[in-house]
């Protein structure tokens, strides 16, 4: 495809991350007048001031999260489809989510049996965060390790998927034993959540993943070269261990990064990169990574958009709107298009 | 020179000693081959010797699990050799750096593309990526190369298609295409040749041995068509239990090294016609 037609489609797809970002801001459970918000946006005076406030500490820092979270998870996607070889592979087959999972289950619902050793009476969030990423990258490290021993990414895909097992047998016996409040707190935790962020969390989140996105930018020619499998890629004069580690590192950071503060959020980091492929038709990472994240960005604002208007005080829980929205997408792809070739 | 000046006669031995050393581009010296595990090594051929030169076209022949795609790999360093030597250009092998070992030499496998979704054009793309800058930007020499290479294999109309689009004899000219865009002093071919019909198989093999003797690469590669290679190939290698022999056809014809490579009851190869015949 012409160079000339990438841009034009870059061009719409950053238009309509614009438009979704203002429709995003612009809707709440509290009704803020369009003019108004746009006046606070570009720094103009509003007649409320629990409006600017509401905007500014409230829905810009959502909005923010969204696109990080929705661009970071569907990068890390297309990281694991291309370097497992496999459509079906997204940012948690290395177990990065029921790590992140079984960090958060020990710290809200443990904290019973573990409440002889340390003390949990101050569960909050920043807890939570730190508990969800020790547990993600505990279990990444653990699948670092193995792949190191095993030459076959096939194996290291299963091994992930063993690891999810056993952190989610871990889970279930938690949720076992643990009272009906802690286990609702776990419950609205892996319901995932954009809210709630304050800037400085957005800050710390927009950091490692910037740190993760040029980790994979400077991993394309690695990441097009896997495209005809391992031994050409060496062939071709690529690291192969030293790549499918910095390709892991990438993912571990940004998806155990979102993971912690967002929640597990299901489907993005699946369907996006296969929506991406069949809209610019080509599998060119340079291409693919940026254009993978805006796209990534822009379904979540909409899936954001729409946990929000049914009930106008209410907000759904993002993780369900992600799967209403991502499952049939994948069959969709799988049944009419027979595209989830990578 | 400066030494060896006693005679005529002996400048002149050295001198071809030394062009001919010269012009070695791959030396294999007491190769064993296998697979290794843990500490357990699997031997499938051993005591393996050959010298492969400037602008040769030669083929690797035996029965089936002699280790003909396992020596292949084993050169193209996509496996690890068990001991002996493999010197490119006089260097070991192995101490060549993934990146320079890519502009040294190419291969081409029987194992499939990982994924299918890829074009004609881009998978062709993908081998000059050796010589592309970090992000992989194609300068106007390496689309040159990318057209000729499709020019050469007569696959230039195919250049949008995608991978699964096409047959398994196309999928293989495309995959031998992106070896010669990689333009490097030595080719490795495994069965390149297997899912051709018989027209486009001996139009590959004619091609090869046109580049290798146009351009100077040295073209190894491994086959079950014997008759094609006898009639084509500068040299073979013939691998046998417990034994391999490198030389020119016609001197393996000499030396009756055919005649026992397959039982007698079934083949017998008749050395007049240098071909291999069905016992009815």
């Amino acid at each position: 495809m012409p160079s000339k037609t990438y841009k034009l489609l870059f061009l719409l797809l950053l238009l309509a991350l614009v438009l979704c970002l203002a429709i995003n801001i612009s809707l709440g459970s509290v009704t803020i007048p369009l003019k108004d918000t746009i006046s606070s946006i570009f720094g103009g005076n509003i007649a409320n001031k629990s409006w600017e406030y509401i905007i500014w500490n409230y829905r810009i820092p959502k909005a923010f999260t969204a696109i990080l979270v929705g661009g970071g998870l569907s990068i890390s996607g297309l990281l694991m489809q291309t370097l497992f070889r496999n459509p079906l592979a997204g940012p948690f087959v290395l177990g990065i989510s029921s790590g992140a999972s079984l960090g958060a289950a020990l710290l809200i619902m443990g904290s019973a049996i573990f409440s002889g050793l340390f003390s949990f009476s101050f569960i909050n969030d920043i807890g939570l965060v730190v508990a969800a990423s020790l547990g993600s990258s505990l279990v990444l490290l653990l699948v670092i390790t193995v792949a190191s021993k095993v030459k076959d990414t096939m194996a290291l895909l299963i091994i992930g998927l063993m690891f999810g097992s056993i952190t989610g047998a871990i889970v279930s016996v938690l949720s076992y034993f643990s009272s009906a409040e802690k286990l609702q707190r776990y419950m609205y935790w892996s319901f995932g959540s954009v809210g709630d962020l304050t800037w400085k969390q957005v800050g710390i989140l927009f950091t490692i993943i910037s740190i993760g996105i040029v980790l994979s930018i400077k991993s394309t020619k690695a990441l097009n070269s896997f495209l005809l499998g391992e031994n050409y890629a060496q062939s071709l004069g690529i690291a192969i261990k030293k790549n499918r580690y910095i390709i892991i590192i990438a993912t571990g950071l940004i998806a155990g990064s979102i993971t912690a503060f967002a929640g597990p959020i299901a489907f993005v980091g699946l369907a996006v990169p296969h929506l991406t492929r069949l809209l610019f038709n080509t599998t060119d990472h340079k291409i693919l990574i940026p254009a993978v994240f805006i796209y990534g960005a822009i379904l979540l604002l909409v899936c954001d958009i729409v946990a929000q208007i049914p009930n106008s005080t209410g907000i759904l829980p993002i993780n369900a709107i992600t799967s209403i929205i991502g499952a049939p997408i994948v069959i969709w792809l799988l049944v009419k298009k027979q595209k989830m070739v990578f | 020179m400066a030494i060896g000046k006693k005679t005529k006669n002996g400048i002149l031995i050295k001198n071809s000693i030394d062009s001919k050393q010269k012009h070695i581009a791959l030396k294999v010296d007491t190769l064993s081959i296998g697979y290794q595990h843990k500490k357990q090594k699997t031997f499938i051929a051993k005591d393996i010797n050959f010298s492969l030169a400037k602008g040769e076209l030669a083929a690797i022949v035996g029965v089936n699990g002699i280790g003909k795609s396992t020596l292949l790999r084993t050169l193209g360093n996509v496996q690890a050799k068990l001991s002996g030597k493999i010197l490119i250009n006089n260097r070991e092998l192995t101490s060549f750096n993934p990146l320079e070992l890519a502009t040294k030499i190419s291969v081409v496998l029987t194992e499939p593309i990982a994924s299918k979704n890829l074009t004609v054009l881009e998978i062709i793309a993908l081998g000059r990526q050796p010589y592309t800058n970090w992000i992989g930007k194609l300068t106007a020499t390496d689309k040159d190369k990318i057209n000729q290479a499709m020019q050469m294999i007569g696959i230039a109309n195919l250049k949008t298609k995608k991978c699964y689009e096409l047959s398994d004899g196309q999928l293989q000219k495309v995959m031998i295409a992106r070896a010669l865009a990689q333009d490097t002093a030595i080719i490795l071919l495994d069965e390149p040749t297997s899912h051709l019909d018989l027209y486009h198989k001996i139009h590959i093999l004619k091609l090869l041995r046109s580049i290798a003797h146009d351009t100077h690469k040295s073209i190894l590669y491994t086959t079950h068509e014997i008759n094609a290679a006898i009639q084509l190939c500068d040299k073979m290698l013939v691998l046998e239990q417990n034994k391999s022999t490198f030389n020119t056809p016609c001197n393996l014809i000499k030396e009756n090294i055919f005649k026992h490579l397959f039982p007698s009851d079934t083949i017998t190869f008749d050395s007049q016609t240098g071909l291999f015949k069905v016992n009815k």
